[in-house]
């Protein structure tokens, strides 16, 4: 009954997305308020049952009723509840479920935040998220569903797949569709104000809050994936530019864009027509990279034919919001006049070089994504494209963008000075020549790119320092002055310049990695000893233990520091017994921002065990900084003039404070 | 991430669970021999993986490959010559990083060429400006703009 009623609520959201589709959009042609009013509320009504469809599929999941082929396929009785419920989404029908959720909860949000939206361009965005969402129950329902019967239930179910059992995936998939999905309400706003053909600097007020929410979203998405993929896949790198992890960096790099264009656009009412097909843009690659995972066409041009009802789905849905999108983008975008002039040399000028390289970025992150798939649909020939090729084409380009993100905040709109701001970036350029300096002097010319990311990594750290130190008068005025001048700082202010510390710790910690990264592989029998970086590891036996699901050899290891121990890690092979899966779970020891890294090779037949130890130093400023960046856009998302309906008086101390 | 792939299709692909990629005793006695094979082995695809150099991959054919590799360095080639034997027995798949010929031409082109034309767009419009500068204020715009200011800072 549970899952029929899931099904149920699935086509009765169907419905209300059609409805929901054409009334709007009527009656904002007929300034028919009653006719616009109704997409408020079945917008509610719409996540209301997509609601009541996830929660019971969660309910079969969690009562293991293994009658719903998806829960056989993917569950099992013994797992732990918290498996039972990520395989909720662990899985191609789960997931597309969670994604029309946190799509018709956007469209929720609208409805109900967005009362003082135009009634006709609130109206019009909500049947645009319309139209997305009946795509994608249609899709669900009629290629992917998640609630069809298995006739003859087996007794038990097939299981997760072991290697998605962590802790980590309970949180990666949601955090990435909220940030792709988020950006759906920009291409919306984007789509509405083409049809409107008007669009003024208030759209890119109400734009930008989504935007930054998405984009929050992705980037902790992104690393949490990252992160997963370190621990998990066993050889520590944390970075693979696998088509799956460009899939996802690729509306990062547009949406970063955008937002950078849509402050261009609040402020200063420049750069609308661009913002526009920005905000397209990345939302189609969001939807590009839903669909290249989802329809398998990465691992083979052969496995997208495999389930052609599918692949012609995507195809269809991508070409119906992508080619459709463009062709309203050329046909209306000369409607929508230009505004804001400013000097090459502005603020404006910096953001406009910010988006150029962004976009070029994600563009060869693009080409190099989809080449070999366009070539050998074309010539039949196969070449790889690896990350040798992303590190020659991809790195360049981002450098030479970390080495722009300083002057960017510093610089006055409309028309800057560029020798001030250089001055003013003394102590910046000061920090940034003596590390890269003092790189050199100790590692010697071969690490020429090693000086080359610490030095810009400093630049950008003390950049974002500057630009606070100076709006705050630190060091100029009374510390009690520069306090309450802080305290006056617009949020966004702050957000921006934590957002560039996040990435420049980011940057530190890759460099950091690349660079000072040791490994050693051995054979080790127990009471064996291998050192590495200071640290010496000893081997102390395997002992046997059983989990839930699993029966697993857990290897033992002592680490000294010095004759002292400093604490003991414990790798493992563990082996699912329902699919009969042997996987192999690293053992973290976190020293500072460091780490040391143990992974488990074959146990030979004279009791020894192959062993790869790694020293990963400044790792964790990877994720650390993602995380930075992604408070950096919560601060920013907490400033009064984003919150939609702030009153009046944040607007004068946001000028006092420019 | 690697994770949709894996949500995709399920246990279904070949993915590692984790590596073991080099073992101990596939490795070089020579340090700097040793340190060119490591440096090609992560230039070359493991061609039954998803994505994977075969410095990464655990898959047999990977280590069949970082022999081969390594046998080849011991015999005395040169690292292209090592890259070009693999070609010749592997096509040009074995290759993560595509050599620039004829039709890698878009993919190597494609991310200056769209550097350049950004920035050629970007100097065109930055050029053109200038001509839609707004004419300067009369003297009478600028009184109306002094009292409109004027009133400005009246406001509480």
């Amino acid at each position: 009954m549970i899952p029929e009623l899931g099904h149920y609520a699935l086509v009765l959201a169907l419905a209300l997305a059609l409805v929901q589709s054409i009334a709007p959009c009527v009656g904002a042609h007929r300034r028919d308020g009653a006719l616009m009013q109704l997409a408020a509320s079945t917008a509610v009504m719409q996540f209301g049952f997509v609601t009541i469809s996830f929660a019971a599929l969660t309910a079969c999941y969690v009562t293991s009723d293994f009658s719903v082929a998806t829960v056989f396929e993917n569950s099992n009785s013994q797992m732990p509840l918290i498996y039972k419920l990520t395989s909720v989404w662990g899985n191609h029908e789960g997931s597309m479920l969670l994604w029309v959720l946190i799509l018709s909860l956007f469209g929720a949000l609208v409805a109900v935040f967005g009362g003082n939206l135009p009634p006709t361009l609130k109206a019009n965005v909500l049947a645009v998220q319309s139209w997305l969402a009946a795509a994608f129950y249609l899709f669900i329902l009629f290629t992917s569903n998640p609630f069809l019967r298995l006739p003859h239930p087996p007794f038990e179910g097939r299981d997760l797949n072991p290697i998605l059992q962590d802790p980590g995936l309970a949180v990666h998939p949601p955090l990435l569709y909220l940030g792709y999905v988020g950006f759906s309400i920009a291409f919306s706003f984007a789509i509405a104000a083409l049809i409107d053909g008007r669009i003024d600097a208030a759209w890119a007020r109400w734009v930008r809050p989504w935007t930054l929410a998405a984009w929050m979203f992705l980037t902790l998405g992104i690393a949490m994936g990252s992160y997963w993929a370190y621990y998990t896949l066993g050889w520590g790198g944390f970075w693979f530019w696998d088509p799956v992890e460009n899939a996802s960096l690729m509306p990062w790099l547009a949406g970063t864009a955008l937002l950078h264009s849509a402050a261009v656009m609040e402020k200063r009412n420049a750069l609308k027509i661009w913002t526009v097909l920005l905000a397209i843009l990345t939302f189609s690659l969001s939807l590009i990279g839903t669909f290249l995972v989802r329809s398998g066409v990465l691992t083979s041009v052969h496995a997208f034919a495999n389930d052609p009802l599918r692949g012609v789905f995507i195809l269809a849905i991508l070409v119906a919001f992508i080619g459709g999108g463009l062709a309203l983008f050329a046909w209306r975008a000369p409607l929508l006049r230009r505004g804001g002039l400013f000097a090459p040399i502005s603020r404006e000028g910096a953001l406009i070089l910010n988006n150029l390289l962004l976009t070029t970025s994600c563009l060869t992150v693009l080409v190099g994504t989809l080449y070999p798939l366009a070539l050998e649909v074309a010539t039949g020939a196969k070449i790889s494209v690896g990350p040798p090729f992303f590190n020659l084409t991809f790195v360049p380009l981002f450098l030479l963008l970390m080495s722009a993100v300083p002057f960017g905040p510093l610089l006055a709109w409309k028309r800057g000075d560029l020798a001030g701001v250089t001055q003013r970036l003394t102590a910046a350029f000061a920090l940034a020549i003596l590390g890269a300096a003092a790189t050199l002097a100790v590692q010697g010319a071969a690490a020429g790119l090693t000086s080359l990311g610490l030095g810009l990594a400093l630049f950008v750290m003390t950049g974002a320092v500057v630009d606070v130190v100076e709006r705050t008068g630190l060091f100029r005025l009374s510390p009690g002055a520069a306090l309450s001048r802080a305290r006056g700082l617009p949020r966004a202010a702050w957000g921006t310049a934590f957002a560039h510390v996040g990435l420049a710790l980011t940057l530190i910690g890759i460099v950091a990695v690349e660079s000072w990264a040791d490994e050693r592989i051995v054979a080790l029998k127990p009471s064996q000893s291998v050192a590495l970086s200071g640290y010496d590891v000893t081997f102390d036996g395997v002992t046997a233990r059983n989990g839930p699901n699993y029966r697993e050899r857990v290897a033992t290891f002592t680490v000294r520091k010095g004759g002292v121990a400093v604490g003991v890690m414990t790798p493992s092979k563990r082996s699912f017994r329902a699919r009969e899966m042997t996987t192999s779970q690293t053992a973290l020891m976190t020293l500072g921002l460091s780490q040391l890294y143990l992974a488990l090779g074959d146990v030979e037949g004279d009791g020894a065990v192959v062993v790869r130890l790694y020293h990963k130093p400044l790792v964790l400023l990877i994720w650390i900084g993602a995380a930075v960046m992604a408070l950096g856009g919560a601060l920013s998302l907490s400033d009064r003039r984003l919150r939609v309906g702030a009153p009046r008086p944040a607007l004068r101390s946001a000028i006092a404070a420019e | 991430m690697r994770f949709l792939v894996l949500i995709a299709f399920g246990a279904a692909l070949a993915l590692p669970t984790y590596a073991r990629a080099v073992t101990p005793d596939e490795m070089l006695k020579d340090p700097a021999l040793e340190a060119r094979a490591r440096h090609l082995s992560q230039e070359l695809r493991c061609m039954v993986c998803q994505n994977q150099s075969i410095d990464d991959s655990e898959a047999p054919l990977a280590h069949d490959l970082r022999v081969l590799v390594r046998q080849r360095i011991a015999a005395g080639d040169s690292d292209r010559e090592v890259l070009d034997f693999l070609v010749a027995r592997y096509g040009e798949f074995v290759l993560l990083k595509p050599r620039v010929e004829w039709r890698t031409l878009i993919l190597w082109g494609l991310p200056p060429a769209a550097l350049l034309a950004g920035l050629i767009a970007l100097l065109a419009m930055a050029r053109r400006r200038p001509e839609n500068e707004p004419a300067p204020l009369s003297a009478d715009e600028r009184r109306r703009l002094a009292a409109l200011l004027e009133d400005g800072r009246g406001e509480p």
